[in-house]
């Protein structure tokens, strides 16, 4: 019991121990943001932000038809096929594109971004940085943090336009939707801060992935089969962060 | 004591001699510290309640070669880590030309590291830039200069390391030998005071390793700079040389000139020396 009891407690030390690497680290980024270089920011944002607009579009696509399939239906059933439109489009504004679409970019960047470092890590190309007078945030953790942050909503809007796209198609297959019934209800039913507070979800989502990248790759043990680990925990605990961000993010925009 | 000292002093003119005299004392020990490059002072290291590196003292001089030699797991990168500032010791003082580097934080470390240069065992070169982005690197995160300028630089030193021309290839494309070299000009881009070789020939073939201690040897005549090499090539250590200390479970066991390393009766270092096996 006694043994139990330790081990639980070891756990939440170390999960606290995390959290307060994780917060140091941010602290020390937004310290040195005054060092961020233009050049090396633009390209992080076609790296990892440009370069995963296939897979959230395509995430996002069927992520729009399935909801629409599941809730069509029903809707029909209660004779409330006109609000389709609508009640898609707000979740997918609040909830499913920024959700997804920080899922998807935890699994994508965040994994890159930890794997980079990490073999920069091992081989010590870090310490060659910080001998060479460079530090290690300031020349690789701030453009990230702040490409994540700039790409993630950006990424959001383009994936609320293909959800509803996605949706739009799989109602034109039944026929008491119409088109105009569809647009109707998007305006009737959406109001701008549904899409604004889906875009803001998204820089928090953004900064999750860019921190917890980092840091994983920042702090990767020795060889290459502590890159696959810090990759590994980097997307598992970007994913966890976003979900428990997301509940407070959505009590307090909502 | 000296305050002691001072109030025993009665009247103003006489604690401004004692002051005068103060100062003149500080100037002497500041300008002694700056003859010495790199001195340690009672340095340890413990890791997990082992003394990785215990009570080291060590002066390096302006313009000299000190080789560190020892067996594996001596302490002697450890002890390469703690002169750049990468490591912090558990308890003594380092001092790099002149100044107290032990407590100092990393970003006024980096106004140090400006004057020093470290040669990889591994040569970490940043493999997603090409050479000639290598050994710019430094230049172009620390001076002002134009581009042409930085390119004439790194044309300069790839040349010293005999490597003109591979400035547009990428690390993964060179040997072993050519990527120590590539490091070697890189560390040396920016004209550092110090140059810190760490295993400079391991890995590498009989030929390559001599034409990296040829390269040590003219890269302090060519920058006039001071040299760290850690080896644990002995035939290397005795060429490039000007002095040679032991490392040996974490304490200097000998440091002397390489004659006097040769002619060393402790039985720890004959033995590292002619490869016995104890």
């Amino acid at each position: 019991m006694l043994s139990i009891l330790s081990g639980i407690g070891n756990l939440i030390f170390q999960k606290l121990e995390l959290f307060g690497q994780l917060v140091l680290l941010t602290i020390d980024t937004i310290k040195r943001l005054r060092f961020l270089d233009i050049k090396r920011l633009v390209k992080q944002m076609a790296h990892l932000g440009v370069d995963s607009l296939p897979i959230v579009l395509l995430t996002i696509f069927f992520t729009g038809v399935v909801i629409t399939i599941q809730t069509a239906q029903e809707f029909i059933k209660y004779g409330a096929q006109s609000t389709v439109g609508g009640i898609v489009t707000i979740a997918m504004g609040r909830e499913l594109a920024p959700v997804l679409t920080g899922v998807v970019m935890a699994g994508r960047v965040g994994a890159a971004i930890t794997a980079e470092l990490g073999s920069m890590k091992v081989t010590e190309q870090i310490d060659a940085l910080r001998v060479m007078a460079v530090n290690p945030v300031a020349y690789l953790v701030v453009p990230r943090l702040i490409a994540c942050i700039i790409m993630c909503p950006i990424l959001v809007v383009f994936a609320n336009v293909i959800g509803i796209i996605g949706s739009y198609i799989i109602t034109t297959f039944y026929d008491s939707i119409t088109t105009q019934m569809f647009i109707n209800s998007i305006k009737v039913f959406v109001v701008p801060h549904d899409i604004t507070g889906g875009m803001i979800k998204a820089c928090f989502f953004g900064a999750i992935i860019a921190i917890v990248g980092c840091h994983k790759g920042l702090n990767t043990a020795e060889g290459a089969e502590g890159v696959g680990t810090a990759t590994t925990e980097s997307v598992v605990l970007s994913i966890i962060l976003i979900f428990f961000f997301n509940c407070i993010l959505s009590a307090l925009l909502y | 004591m000296n305050k002691e000292f001072i109030s025993k002093s009665e009247n103003s003119e006489d604690k401004k001699a004692v002051f005068k005299e103060f100062d003149a004392i500080n100037q002497e020990m500041v300008a002694k510290a700056k003859e010495d490059m790199v001195k340690l002072v009672d340095v340890s290291v413990e890791l997990d309640g082992r003394y990785i590196l215990k009570d080291i003292n060590l002066t390096v001089k302006r313009g000299e070669i000190l080789v560190i030699i020892g067996s594996s797991g001596s302490g002697k990168s450890t002890l390469l880590k703690l002169i750049i500032g990468l490591l912090k010791p558990t308890s003594g003082q380092i001092w790099i030309d002149g100044k107290n580097i032990t407590m100092i934080h990393e970003d006024d470390l980096n106004e140090i590291r400006l004057k020093m240069g470290m040669v990889f065992q591994y040569s970490a070169l940043f493999d997603s830039m090409s050479i000639g982005d290598n050994v710019a690197f430094g230049l172009k995160e620390h001076t002002d200069l134009d581009e042409s300028v930085i390119k004439e630089i790194v044309t300069e030193k790839l040349g010293l390391v005999d490597l003109k021309g591979i400035e547009d290839n990428m690390p993964n494309t060179l040997s072993g030998g050519m990527k120590k070299r590539v490091g070697l000009a890189r560390a040396i881009a920016i004209d550092p005071q110090i140059v810190l070789y760490d295993e400079p020939t391991s890995g590498l073939d009989p030929i390559n390793s001599k034409v990296i201690d040829e390269l040590i040897v003219s890269t302090k005549k060519a920058i006039q700079a001071t040299a760290v090499v850690v080896t644990h090539d002995i035939k290397s250590a005795f060429t490039i040389s000007d002095r040679i200390a032991m490392l040996h479970e974490g304490s200097f066991v000998i440091m002397g000139t390489p004659e006097e390393v040769k002619k060393s009766e402790n039985p720890v270092v004959k033995n590292f020396i002619n490869g016995f096996v104890t």
